[in-house]
């Protein structure tokens, strides 16, 4: 079994729990901003929790509350990931939305969501008829009623971006550690000391980004919860490469109050997805599938695109939002400032975490922590597995293809379980590099993949006792 | 991208039974330059992994296992001149016919005056059947398990559950022996087993049960297997097993052509074509599995071999020009193949292959221009292969199978 270094004991100037793409932009910020940062998951890798399952769009905000901390976030990080990308080596596919009206009550609503569009700072919205959005989109069902197109809904690859955060955080000596549980924690002097499942960790702040086991770790850490997680299940359903022809923008309904509706759009990969689902559930570790949800999501897709009926579907999963009883976020600082919840981050994070970072740096600096901050800035870069570039198979040295579907090298899993912060789990080895989530779903991978990954994962993926 | 050729005058996609006969004969009929293109590092195809399955009677003479038949179809295509290149991928197949190819030495591109796919079949898997629960390692295909079990030389399990009864799932009965794993259960939803005699015994032979009309609903557990939920007759209940293995339900490999523009027919999930294995674009040709679900490799052996010189014929432009008149379905019939018909003799399918949506006694018909021109009276199951003459003549055709009242 592969080790990470000994367990530090600090003192950390900043710890943040929970490995989502919350807590690796909040290490990236703070490491920028010349802090030592410390990120503690509980899984074996990131982005094993709420990140780990999401419609993979990078969202303008146009439909979040007016004036809402959400709101601000989301514009923030969007502003922020579109400077970034490109240096980062990460995709951002321009592909815009359309929130399409299937009703008289539905298009009534468009030019009140227009206007909150705008009021949300996203101007440059378009209103579109039928025939319009039929001549944008010719495959959608032709019983639309109505239309209006954000331009800047884009697509971006929901695991290699907080891996990139996470990447340049400990390019700036950002300490990571994984399966590192916190169970406990008290304060002494100015100084926090987290009881781990590694050892004791001791830092100045302490930043919760649990996820979905925020308001426990409140509760562990100081004593109280200022709200309620209410996992909420979503279902997705994709489908094989050819689909992606079939839209090229994203399809958003009109929206409700409890959530954003059933999307058909294409991923940063070249498939088309559908979903989520909006199902409330007690468990916060597992979000099961249900094969009646997953057909009715199907024929919710073939609804809108009724091409999609002959097409082959991929890939199934489930992700868990970490919903609050309020739809806004979550943040606030306690314990005089050597503390802040960031909390209720539910289906906006991806979009949202850069703003959201920039946002708690600027309320740590409010209740005076400071520090220097590095005079040049390291900027990684991903491989790209998205269709936004070229791909690692196509340059010579590759290794050979093992993944055919997704067309994964040799070269790129051998680089995910090596590097800064290689891969721990199978799980963790698809995220980087999309291997076994293609069409055939392991039937030509796993046995190359298995001897590739023999004693690089806690649990291996075939035993041979 | 040096050992590659950039031109060739056939580039066959696939290096498994279909495509290694279609080069050797192509080669044969003095095709020219014959390039087979195989993505992984062994040409050979499915066979490969079945350790177990009596091949090569028709094409060698002999009861072979799949490893041996798959190496003697190798050595047969080289010895007749024809160039294979393992561990090359088609990524895409453009108007040209072009391909753009990738492999260790990155991108390239090989023109082709006919190009020939033969890039078979894979198994529905469980996220294609959206079955239901969690996400746990330990579900694998039949494929998935022999590349594990011959490929590794891993047991990814030991009491695992069996989805499915079609031919391979008794294939995958017998990986398991091979490996030591003893499956609790075989499931099917069907109310019978769907392989023919006599492999349905194989379970009450090595008293593994059998649950006929039963569903797979979910599957429990949060890093391996733990247990399986099965539903029949409206009652739900858990079974202890730590690996499920998602048998057959077969599609054909289809992505490349479908993405290369060729005319697809949903119904048998490849491309569409005439009784020369012309698709829609008449200088890209196909054959074997991907032209359906499911035949054996002997079958796909002889219809690449058959494609193959209608090939030959075209390179020689004496293939009569492509048609639309479509074979139409009616009843309770999957599939048929070829979709089309061009007429003018000495086809490269010979007969017009169809299949059962459902278990049905009936009747068998084919019409052209509605009047029938063959008929017979049958007892269908799905994934038996059921075979009728080509229409003759200019008319439309009909094949129908209508079940007895």
């Amino acid at each position: 079994m592969p080790s990470e270094p000994a367990p530090p004991r600090g003192p950390f100037d900043v710890a943040i729990v929970g490995g989502g793409v919350v807590g690796c932009a909040l290490a990236r910020r703070f490491a920028l901003a010349g802090a030592a940062v410390v990120l503690m998951e509980k899984a074996p890798d990131i982005l094993d929790g709420a990140s780990k399952g999401n419609s993979a769009i990078l969202h303008t905000g146009f439909d979040a509350p007016p004036g809402s901390l959400e709101a601000a976030c989301i514009a923030e990080g969007y502003r922020e990931y579109e400077e970034i990308h490109a240096r980062l080596g990460l995709p951002l596919i321009r592909s815009g939305a359309l929130v399409v009206a299937w009703s008289d009550e539905q298009e009534a609503a468009l030019p009140s969501l227009m206007e909150q569009a705008r009021a949300n700072g996203v101007s440059d919205v378009a209103p579109l008829t039928r025939d319009e959005t039929l001549a944008l989109e010719p495959n959608l069902a032709p019983s639309l009623r109505a239309s209006f197109r954000v331009p800047r809904e884009g697509l971006i690859d929901p695991w290699s971006a907080p891996l990139a955060y996470l990447t340049q955080a400990m390019a700036h000596g950002a300490e990571v550690l994984r399966g590192c549980a916190v169970q406990g924690g008290t304060r002494e002097g100015d100084l926090w000391r987290l009881d781990t499942t590694r050892g004791d960790v001791s830092a100045r702040l302490v930043i919760n980004a649990a996820g979905l086991y925020g308001d426990l770790l409140d509760e562990a850490l100081i004593g109280r919860r200022d709200f309620t997680i209410r996992p909420r299940r979503g279902q997705f359903v994709v489908y094989d490469k050819p689909a992606a022809a079939l839209a090229g923008h994203i399809l958003l309904p009109v929206p409700t109050a409890l959530t954003k509706g059933i999307v058909v759009c294409r991923t940063a990969w070249g498939n088309l997805l559908v979903g989520p689902t909006a199902e409330e559930q007690e468990d916060r570790a597992t979000a099961p599938l249900d094969h009646a949800t997953l057909d009715a999501l199907r024929a919710k897709g073939e609804e809108i695109l009724p091409a999609l009926a002959g097409h082959d579907v991929t890939a199934v999963y489930a992700g868990l939002r970490p919903a609050t009883e309020e739809k806004d976020y979550r943040i606030k600082v306690h314990e005089g400032g050597s503390y802040v919840t960031v909390g209720g981050i539910r289906s906006t994070g991806l979009s949202a975490a850069l703003g959201i970072a920039a946002h708690v740096l600027r309320l740590a600096e409010e209740a005076g922590h400071g520090w220097q901050a590095p005079n040049e800035v390291a900027w990684p870069r991903m491989r790209n597995i998205s269709v936004a570039a070229p791909r690692d198979h196509e340059s010579a040295g590759n290794g050979g293809i093992v993944c055919h579907c997704e067309q994964v090298t040799r070269r790129e899993i051998e680089a995910a379980l090596s590097g800064p912060l290689p891969a721990r789990s199978l799980a963790g080895l698809k995220r980087r590099t999309r291997v076994t989530m293609g069409r055939c779903q392991g039937f030509h991978c796993s046995g190359p993949l298995a001897r590739m990954t023999a004693g690089a994962f806690d649990t291996p993926m075939a035993g041979n006792g | 991208m040096a050992d590659l050729p950039s031109k060739v005058d056939v580039a066959i996609v696939g290096g498994g039974p279909a495509g290694l006969a279609a080069a050797t004969e192509l080669r044969r009929l003095r095709a020219g330059r014959v390039l087979v293109i195989e993505r992984e590092a062994e040409a050979g195809g499915v066979p490969r992994h079945c350790g177990h399955s009596p091949y090569g009677l028709r094409e060698f003479g002999r009861p072979m296992l799949g490893p041996g038949y798959a190496r003697a179809l190798v050595a047969r295509a080289e010895a007749a001149g024809a160039q294979l290149a393992t561990g090359v991928s088609v990524t895409a197949l453009s108007d040209g016919p072009r391909l753009t190819v990738t492999s260790e030495a990155g991108t390239g591109e090989i023109a082709a005056r006919l190009v020939l796919l033969t890039t078979g079949i894979r198994e529905t898997t469980r996220a294609g059947r959206m079955i239901g629960g969690t996400k746990p390692g330990g579900v694998l295909t039949t494929g998935g398990l022999q590349g594990l079990v011959y490929g590794a030389g891993l047991r990814p399990f030991r009491r695992p559950v069996i989805l499915g009864t079609e031919l391979v799932a008794f294939s995958a009965i017998l990986t398991c022996r091979h490996a030591g794993i003893r499956p609790v259960a075989m499931v099917e939803p069907g109310a019978r087993i769907t392989a023919r005699h006599p492999a349905g015994l194989l379970p009450r032979l090595l008293g593994i049960p059998l649950h006929l009309g039963t569903e797979l609903a979910a599957i429990e557990g949060r890093e391996r297997v733990e247990a399986v939920v099965l539903r029949s007759g409206g009652a739900e209940r858990r079974l202890a097993a730590d690996g499920v293995i998602v048998t057959g339900r077969f599609r054909p490999e289809a992505t490349l052509s479908r993405e290369g523009g060729l005319t697809y027919d949903p119904a048998t999930g490849g491309p569409e074509v005439d009784e020369f294995g012309r698709t829609s674009d008449p200088a890209i040709f196909a054959a074997g599995n991907l032209l359906r679900p499911v035949e054996t490799a002997g079958w796909c052996w002889a219809e690449g071999r058959a494609v193959a010189r209608a090939m030959a014929r075209a390179l020689a432009g004496e293939l009569p020009p492509p048609a639309a008149r479509r074979v139409a379905r009616a009843g309770a019939l999957a599939w048929v193949v070829p979709q089309r018909i061009a007429g003018g003799g000495s086809p490269a399918l010979g007969t017009l292959q169809v299949r059962a949506a459902r278990a049905a006694s009936g009747r068998l018909s084919l019409s052209v221009d509605g009047h029938e021109t063959a008929a017979r009276a049958l007892r269908a199951l799905p994934e038996r292969r059921m075979l009728l003459p080509l229409p003759a003549g200019t008319g439309l055709p009909e094949v129908r199978l209508v079940a007895a009242p």
